[in-house]
């Protein structure tokens, strides 16, 4: 990590404060996607942003709300850089940021392991009579943000965007919106 | 407006194929806007559409002006795979041209992301997406090859049809570091598998014509192509320079 001098780091948590403008629950900090903030000079600043998915359209919005925050608290300059690398994952969104969109009705994405034994797949022995979730061997059950079933459907592997899936609760038979890991 | 590099870098070259490859198909998914057979699937095939296009957006500003390089070239200088412009036929047909492709699109973004070119970076992006549509295509594959006598001749139909466009995938690129044969093997071992799963025959027939010799990446195109370029480059060059 480079050195972040104390402006930087005031400068980063106002363009984190930013609400998604998809997910207005949840600020861009929380999300994940403010990289860093450079000053150059008193006045010129630059922020680096990382979309979640390469066609995310609200990216340009974040970008605009970003520009017009730091504006507002006196920064004459402000330029938003969309980088790629390292690349975002939904392990990125906070535990904040979970805890809110389960309140806001979306399940939040399941956290990968970062250790401990990892499962050796045999190949399936028949063909499953209902689309599978490959993923919930290795992550656990996507639970109702509703109600807090483990018992869940996909009834769409792609939803209102492109970072959710579309379930629905067998307990309490609500559909809702999966954040998908990524 | 005259357009772009004619020659070039390699790294125009590659970007361009990669680019032109997302920004095609894009389209075509995104002919099925309104025509898709459940409202599901007209989310999913739009929403690999925009993944695809942002991917595009990408690689063409690797190679240049985005804009002028996707509505203000000619069909001989598109350099994409003939696979990817295809028409989307009846859905058997675009779910066969998303499992040859996705699934192609998984492995060479693999390698890429594990390499240090320039294509690293995205690529260790766009394998994630990539692995949804993939999903996406083997479920569908699955579901029709073993569903109806009725889709499982249609699946079979469109798995024919489209199987002489996909040797020219491993035809190596201009500045793509990647193991083409072992990609290959690896294209051939994993579709295979996937049409036996869902009791489908894996055609035997040859992967090129002799019309396809080069092709696609070489700016040779198939009649349709021409008419989806009008469609998708008529509204940039009536009105140029137009915003809203």
């Amino acid at each position: 990590m480079v050195t972040t001098t104390p402006l930087e780091a005031e400068l980063l948590e106002l363009a984190g404060s930013v609400p998604d403008p998809e997910l207005p629950v949840l600020t861009l900090r929380e999300l994940g996607v403010v990289r860093a903030v450079r000053a150059r000079g008193t006045d010129t600043v630059e922020v680096e942003l990382t979309p979640t998915y390469t066609g995310c359209p609200a990216v340009e919005a974040m970008s605009l709300d970003i520009e017009r925050v730091l504006r507002e608290h006196g920064v004459r300059e402000v330029t938003v850089r969309t980088v790629l690398a390292p690349a975002w994952s939904t392990d990125d969104i906070t535990d904040e940021g979970r805890r809110k969109l389960r309140e806001f009705g979306i399940a939040p994405p399941r956290v990968r392991p970062t250790s401990g034994p990892v499962r050796v797949e045999l190949g399936p022995t028949r063909t499953h009579p209902t689309p599978r979730d490959a993923r919930e061997e290795d992550l656990g059950p996507v639970r109702c943000p509703h109600c807090g079933s483990a018992e869940t459907e996909l009834l769409s592997r792609f939803s209102s965007t492109a970072c959710k899936a579309l379930r629905r609760c067998l307990a309490c038979r609500e559909p809702f919106d999966h954040f998908k890991e990524l | 407006m005259t357009t772009p590099p004619a020659e070039g870098t390699a790294l125009t070259t590659a970007a361009l194929a990669l680019g032109d490859d997302a920004l095609v198909l894009s389209h075509r998914l995104g002919e099925w806007a309104g025509h898709a057979p459940v409202l599901e699937e007209e989310v999913a095939l739009a929403n690999i559409a925009l993944d695809l296009l942002g991917q595009a957006r990408v690689l063409l500003s690797m190679a240049g002006d985005e804009d002028e390089l996707a509505y203000l070239r000619e069909e001989r200088a598109f350099r994409n795979l003939q696979l990817v412009e295809q028409p989307n036929g009846d859905f058997a047909h675009t779910i066969a041209r998303q499992l040859y492709f996705s699934t192609y699109q998984h492995l060479l973004h693999t390698e890429l992301a594990a390499g240090d070119g320039p294509f690293a970076p995205l690529a260790a992006k766009a394998v994630k997406e990539i692995a949804y549509h993939r999903d996406h295509a083997e479920q569908w594959t699955l579901r029709l090859g073993d569903g109806t006598d009725e889709s499982h001749a249609r699946m079979q139909r469109a798995v024919d049809a489209l199987w002489r466009y996909t040797g020219e995938m491993f035809q190596p690129v201009e500045g793509l570091d990647a193991d083409w044969t072992g990609l290959e093997a690896a294209w051939l071992e994993q579709t295979g598998e996937v049409l036996r799963r869902a009791t489908l025959t894996v055609p035997e027939s040859p992967r090129t014509g002799a019309w396809t010799a080069g092709a696609g990446r070489q700016g040779l195109h198939t009649e349709p192509f021409g008419r989806m370029l009008a469609e998708m480059q008529h509204l940039h060059r009536s009105h140029p320079g137009a915003t809203w």
